[in-house]
């Protein structure tokens, strides 16, 4: 009987995601894969099973499988001392520090990909290295856009670490190093696991980054889909590759899910950052390396959007209220930023919503195997959208939505919900270890005590879930402020975001077109920036309320 | 214990779902944007990303017409047209316009369009599509995918620029070169086109000579001549790049333009225009490519969208009458042809330009 009613609290907490997941990511996806197998009405999946066997095909595997390690591994490398800097060290302007790092991750990749050009082609600054084009490049690339990710991952994780067991093994003789080795990083595992193995999933799934900083000598599974659906329409190859990339970050998720189990219940407490200490020198200078890296091409970007026919002057922001020269926009680009504005209010709560009962459902105490089971097969579920090819969905959300009472394809709703599903991975990942951690003692020491539910949610869960939750939230609407794939995909003409107006401005020849596309990459950029700002004082703001 | 674990959840799933009714108040997505069907006849245009008309132009059409004009971007013209394929059954649109000779007969092949022969503008015919017998696709504007030099650059160099295809692969002109890739963009593919029509069969062996000559390949246009060409927006440092005929009257700097097109290196592409097999507005189709070959239309081709009009009864800018002269040849590949071959051809070229 009380198993029956904890699968049913379970279904119920998991059937709106589910449901979701399932129309605007499962539907959109077998849809696309059942026209590779199906050719002329015949069922036919040997030709399907053909394809992996080719060389091109193995190339693509190979070259996929260690560009992504290695981006992911320079994005830890980068990211791990940047998570402990700003997050446990009282260092001046932290907050801006932590906002400005997130905006790789927001900004349009074809407009990285000029910065990372001019800073890397012949006659650039870093042009002696000879990297332009080459797979270092995109390896650059890859690890410029989700370094972000490892910093707020794990630097949320490390904020919330008791450092009293560090302590401890301090006074009793160890080395920062011992400590460090024996302490922190076990007790940060799940976290830099959950981040690892996110970023790995981002840079397997790179579209943007491998089309436009590798040129064409480099294919990774993701633009060879593109290829073979937009390009050659071969969809038995595309379905053949999707169900590959599909099996791939099953068995990915599965491995990193069981890296990642939280042990036991761990009581965390927020730590006050602590003043810099000679010790700390290492750990700054690998941060300033980061500002460095990350800077650079963003720094490009500033000084370009601020030059009109070589000389210095805002004439490209002025002309951000017009639709440009020769008419290349058909709304002027603060129309545009409107639109995103709304549109990623729209992706935050779906995203949040999804997310935040997704994290609920994985991460509640099973009991039995089978229950276990059933999460973790749920936890896996709803990360599949990180690993599986955009242009896939894309096209299966078209031939799929068409049919039925309601067309879906017509709904303004279905940018945002595109955006949400591209946002929900990282609002799980974001959530589920911070719920994870929560002691479950504590909730039924509440209730002992004489707390109802709902007290037991505010007094116990909240104070804790609070900072991670605006965390995510301001992650969900930065994603979708910056997310261009689908977007482009699905959005209508009248209703642009702003990549999809800078994509469009570095389409259309003309230098004015060009200066606006910086000029709006900058505004997004500091839109971006602003938006993680402001979650970051809220957080600052939070820590005494509860 | 298990009750409380259960009575949480179902609050927490009740303050979630007050959550979303709250929110979804405060985007302006989610509320006020269903009208759902207007009081005028909607009509859906799916086209390419490039797609531009003045707004006036459009305002007019559809006072006079009474029709509500959607325009619906869907990604370059090959993407476009892989769309209106996988859509067939059930179309996205009313009409297509983007379509161009080098995807055409993918399109005529599945059947996607519904015949319409709508009375022609002077000169149109020229660009019909060979072996349309059934009318389906009507030519709407036409261009050129030529190489693009820096003038001053060579001149500064005391250089003759290139002329010619074989040029490029001269050491002369080593490391100057960039274009956009075949697989990935549909000036590549063009440009790919135009080797195969002036070399045949030993297309492949040009492409190496090229490629060991130093040229620089990238995913898009974009990438090419805004961040690597000379005379782009981005300060790139190489003086040739695969662009369009009517590039040049882009980069006019006190009355005279500081590139020009290559000539002898053009393919010509031409845009059509269909109406949808299975449209829910067929007559509202027709009235679409009846605007898109006007006068209005066909003249604004030019600033809007950088193609020529088919019309030869409308007038060119007077920027692009001085500055973009039209190639008197043009490479060609027969569409069938190109049907036929395009996967060949793309990997064979992808093997050859990779790794």
């Amino acid at each position: 009987m009380t198993a029956l009613r904890r699968l049913l609290t379970l279904a119920a907490l998991a059937v709106v995601p589910v449901v979701a997941l399932g129309l605007f990511f499962v539907v959109p996806v077998s849809g696309m894969l059942a026209r590779g197998f199906v050719v002329d009405g015949v069922f036919d999946p040997g030709a399907v099973l053909e394809v992996l066997s080719r060389p091109r095909v193995h190339r693509v595997l190979w070259f996929t499988a260690w560009s992504a390690g290695a981006a992911t591994a320079l994005a830890l490398v980068l990211g791990l001392p940047a998570a402990y800097v700003l997050h446990r060290l009282a260092l001046p302007l932290r907050g801006v520090l932590r906002a400005v790092l997130l905006v790789p991750f927001v900004l349009p990749t074809v407009v990285v990909g000029v910065a990372f050009t001019q800073l890397l082609g012949e006659d650039g600054p870093l042009g002696f290295l000879g990297l332009a084009g080459s797979p270092v490049a995109i390896v650059l690339g890859l690890a410029f856009f989700n370094v972000s990710v490892v910093i707020r991952v794990v630097g949320g994780a490390w904020e919330s670490l008791d450092p009293r067991p560090g302590e401890a093994a301090a006074a009793l003789g160890a080395s920062p190093r011992q400590v460090l080795t024996t302490v922190t990083l076990p007790a940060l595992r799940p976290a830099i696991v959950s981040a690892a193995s996110v970023v790995f999933l981002f840079c397997a799934s790179g579209f943007g980054v491998v089309l436009t900083l590798g040129g064409l000598r480099w294919a990774s599974v993701e633009t060879e889909i593109y290829l073979l659906t937009t390009n050659l329409l071969d969809l038995q190859a595309a379905a053949a590759l999707s169900i590959l990339q599909l099996v791939i970050v099953t068995v990915l998720l599965a491995v990193s899910a069981r890296l990642r189990a939280v042990p036991g219940g761990t009581a965390r407490v927020v730590a006050r950052p602590r003043p810099v200490r000679r010790s700390d020198w290492p750990w700054l200078g690998a941060t300033a390396v980061l500002l460095v890296y990350v800077g650079a091409p963003i720094a490009t970007l500033v000084a370009g959007s601020l030059r009109v026919e070589g000389e210095w002057s805002l004439g490209n922001y002025r002309a951000l209220g017009t639709t440009g020269s020769e008419q290349a926009l058909l709304v002027p680009v603060t129309d545009a930023l409107a639109n995103s504005a709304r549109v990623a209010v729209d992706a935050t709560w779906m995203a949040l919503l999804l997310g935040g009962l997704v994290a609920l459902v994985v991460t509640r105490r099973s009991r039995g195997r089978a229950e276990r089971r059933l999460r973790g097969a749920l936890d896996a579920f709803f990360m599949l959208p990180l690993g599986v090819s955009a242009v896939t969905v894309g096209f299966g959300l078209l031939v799929t939505l068409g049919r039925g009472p309601v067309d879906l394809r017509d709904s303004p709703l279905l940018v945002p919900i595109a955006q949400a599903l591209v946002a929900l991975p990282l609002v799980v990942r974001t959530l589920a270890p911070v719920l994870g951690g929560i002691d479950d003692r504590q909730r039924q020491a509440a209730a002992a005590l004489g707390a109802g539910p709902l007290r037991t949610l505010t007094t116990v869960d909240l104070p804790i879930v609070w900072k991670p939750l605006l965390a995510a939230a301001g992650f969900a609407f930065a994603v979708s402020l910056g997310e261009f794939g689908a977007t482009s995909f699905l959005a209508r003409d009248d209703r642009p975001t702003v990549p999809v107006v800078i994509f469009r401005l570095i389409g259309h020849p003309g230098a004015m077109n060009y200066g606006m596309a910086l000029a709006a990459s900058v505004v997004l950029a500091a839109v971006t920036a602003l938006v993680m700002l402001a979650v970051e004082r809220l957080r600052v703001g939070s820590v005494g309320a509860f | 214990m298990v009750l409380s674990t259960h009575a949480r959840s179902a609050v927490l799933t009740g303050l979630a779902v007050l959550a979303t009714s709250v929110l979804g108040g405060c985007s302006l997505t989610g509320s006020s944007e269903d009208e759902g069907a207007s009081a005028a006849e909607r009509v859906v245009l799916v086209t390419h990303d490039s797609f531009s008309l003045p707004d006036e132009l459009v305002a007019d059409f559809e006072k006079r017409t009474g029709l509500d004009l959607e325009v619906r971007p869907s990604g370059d013209a090959g993407t476009l047209t892989n769309k209106l394929v996988l859509t067939k059954d059930d179309p996205i649109g009313d009409v297509a316009f983007g379509v161009d000779n080098t995807f055409a007969s993918r399109a005529l092949g599945e059947g996607v369009f519904a015949s319409y022969a709508p009375e022609l503008p002077p000169g149109a015919a020229d660009h019909e599509l060979p072996g349309d017998a059934d009318d389906l696709l009507t030519p709407v504007d036409t261009g050129a995918v030529c190489l693009n030099v820096d003038d001053a650059w060579y001149a500064e160099r005391d250089l003759a620029p290139p002329r010619t295809l074989e040029d490029l692969t001269e050491p002369a002109y080593r490391d100057q070169l960039v274009l956009p890739g075949a697989a990935t963009s549909s000036p590549g593919m063009a440009f790919l086109l135009t080797t195969i029509a002036r070399y045949g069969e030993g297309w492949a062996d040009y492409w190496r000579e090229l490629m060991a000559n130093g040229a620089r390949l990238t995913s898009g246009w974009s990438e090419a001549y805004q961040a690597e060409f000379t005379q782009g927006g981005g300060e790139g440092e190489r003086p040739l790049v695969l662009s369009y005929d009517s590039s040049p009257a882009f980069t006019v700097s006190g009355g005279a333009s500081t590139t020009s097109a290559l000539l002898d290196t053009c393919f010509e592409q031409v845009e059509y225009a269909g109406v949808l097999a299975g449209a829910d507005n067929p007559d509202g189709a027709e009235q679409v490519i009846d605007f898109l070959l006007s006068d209005e239309v066909q003249a604004a081709l030019p600033e809007s969208m950088y193609v020529f009009p088919v019309s030869a009864q409308v007038e060119l800018p007077a920027a692009w009458a001085r500055h973009a002269p039209r190639p008197e040849r043009t490479w060609q590949v027969d569409p069938a042809e190109i049907d036929e071959n395009r996967a060949a051809w793309l990997r064979e070229w992808n093997d050859l330009v990779a790794r």
